[in-house]
């Protein structure tokens, strides 16, 4: 019985319709806490004594720049469910997660950039964090692309499912290179990783905008699923029938 | 007589492929230098665009000579289920009895073979046209050979995702480009390193680790990976 959510997983049409209900409250949800977040960082939280108020946008780099990771380990292992179970539903998850992630990843490259040119004075420093970041985003871009190639619509899921497991194996291995890399020609004049410390004034609104992103993250992803379910089985009776009742409706 | 044992049978079914393969890369001899050639263009390029200063050359010598290696690999990395794919044999090797893990290691072990190795031995003779300084030779080929197994094992996964389509050659090096990037920081440090004067026991041993790491995994994939290319 305990498994049984798991089985009907196996179902689009399940998964849709269960889905439904939650996406107003997810959306008012992510809104209120990203709002939330945003007022508070931006108008209460102290200004920092060394960068002044450039480091506010730390509230929109940290949350994206998690999620951008995050959101790959959940590409990967939707991936391996359906790679495993031979299921459609986490197969068409894997999909909508790959531009979700990239562009977030995108998102978090732009905004350290503005970040960089206020702080260290230039708008690109090899540092491992950015450095690994970028290669993040080619892991991505390297996900779409592969999904795109194929004509044939089960391929694609499988080979990209693959190749996000390749991925997910060697991103430890990746980061870890790339940060000895950096230790080895560390410029002198850039200290980001000792700024650990943050102050609760600032690290409160954050922990708000990081949590506002997640749930935000999972409405993005449901409505991306739910229009990759649509699609996918246009031609199902139900999807008719969804159809067709929203058009009376209209 | 014929020899039924399990062990035998791995063994041969590891040799007859690798023979075929290498019988099949002795007979394209074009294939065989064309990554080579490719090498030594792109390494020439280096001069001709930034500077011929010797200076400046030995300073850049030893991540030219790996980036541009690891180009050469790549390029040569579509050929590698190709042909069988295209000429069905590769569906012939899948419904064998074979294992398959070892097919694939087979084929790999010989892409490594006309491209990895021939790089690997070229790759002195461009580092002293770049001027690199004396102490980085050795590293150079001790790395590299390292380098280009690993990279061979990781691409063939990218091979093989890539293999039915017609037009695979750039999505292969797009995907497995990222991929290398681990393999060329250690490869390029430990020549650099070397030539600073430094130790480079830690560098080649993690090369190493990659390389039994790969040989471990990157088949598994790779078949994998085959599996649905031909199924789809």
């Amino acid at each position: 019985m305990a498994w049984q959510w798991f089985h009907r997983l196996g179902s689009p049409r399940w998964f849709y319709e269960k889905t439904t209900p939650w996406l107003p409250w997810l959306a008012t949800l992510s809104i209120a806490l990203i709002v939330t977040a945003a007022v508070w960082g931006l108008a209460f939280a102290p200004a920092d004594f060394k960068q002044g108020n450039s480091y506010r946008i730390i509230y929109i780099h940290v949350p994206a720049a998690f999620l951008a990771l995050a959101g790959y380990y959940i590409m990967a292992i939707s991936g391996a469910v359906g790679l495993i179970w031979k299921m459609k539903l986490p197969f068409m998850v894997m999909k909508s997660a790959a531009p979700i992630g990239a562009l977030l990843t995108f998102v978090s490259l732009v905004t350290g950039s503005i970040w960089g040119k206020p702080t260290w004075g230039t708008w690109w420093e090899w540092d491992a964090r950015i450095t690994s970041m970028l290669i993040l985003f080619f892991l991505y871009l390297g996900m779409i692309a592969l999904q795109q190639a194929f004509q044939h619509r089960d391929t694609a899921d499988k080979a990209s499912a693959v190749l996000a497991l390749v991925g997910m194996v060697n991103i430890p291995i990746i980061y870890k290179s790339v940060d000895w890399w950096n230790t080895l020609h560390q410029p002198a004049t850039i200290k980001f990783t000792s700024k650990s410390s943050i102050d609760p004034s600032m690290l409160y609104p954050l922990l708000t905008m990081v949590i506002g992103f997640y749930v935000f993250y999972a409405l993005v992803l449901l409505l991306n699923t739910r229009v990759e379910i649509l699609r996918r089985e246009n031609r199902t009776q139900w999807v008719n029938d969804l159809i067709s009742t929203t058009n009376k409706r209209a | 007589m014929r020899d039924n044992s399990p062990a035998a049978s791995l063994l041969g079914g590891f040799i007859a492929s690798f023979r075929r393969d290498l019988l099949i890369a002795a007979r394209h001899k074009a294939e065989l230098t064309n990554p080579l050639v490719f090498f030594l263009i792109a390494v020439t390029l280096i001069p001709l665009g930034v500077s011929p200063e010797k200076t400046v050359l030995a300073l850049l010598a030893p991540g030219i000579v790996w980036v541009m290696a690891l180009l050469a690999t790549l390029l040569s990395l579509d050929g590698l289920f190709r042909s069988d794919y295209d000429d069905g044999s590769l569906e012939q090797m899948l419904i064998s009895p074979q294992s398959l893990y070892f097919t694939v290691m087979a084929k790999v072990l010989v892409h490594w073979l006309v491209s990895g190795l021939p790089v690997t031995l070229l790759a002195p003779v461009l580092g002293l046209m770049l001027s690199l300084p004396i102490e980085g030779y050795l590293p150079l080929l001790a790395s590299l050979a390292l380098g280009t197994a690993s990279m061979s094992l990781i691409g063939a996964v990218g091979a093989a995702l890539t293999v039915s389509l017609r037009k695979g050659g750039l999505l292969l090096s797009l995907i497995v480009m990222p991929l290398y990037i681990p393999v060329l920081i250690f490869g390029a440090s430990a020549v650099q390193t070397a030539v600073q004067g430094g130790a480079i026991g830690m560098q080649l041993a993690v090369l190493g680790a990659f390389l039994a790491l790969a040989i471990v995994l990157a088949p598994i994939a790779a078949l994998g990976a085959l599996r649905i290319s031909t199924n789809g």
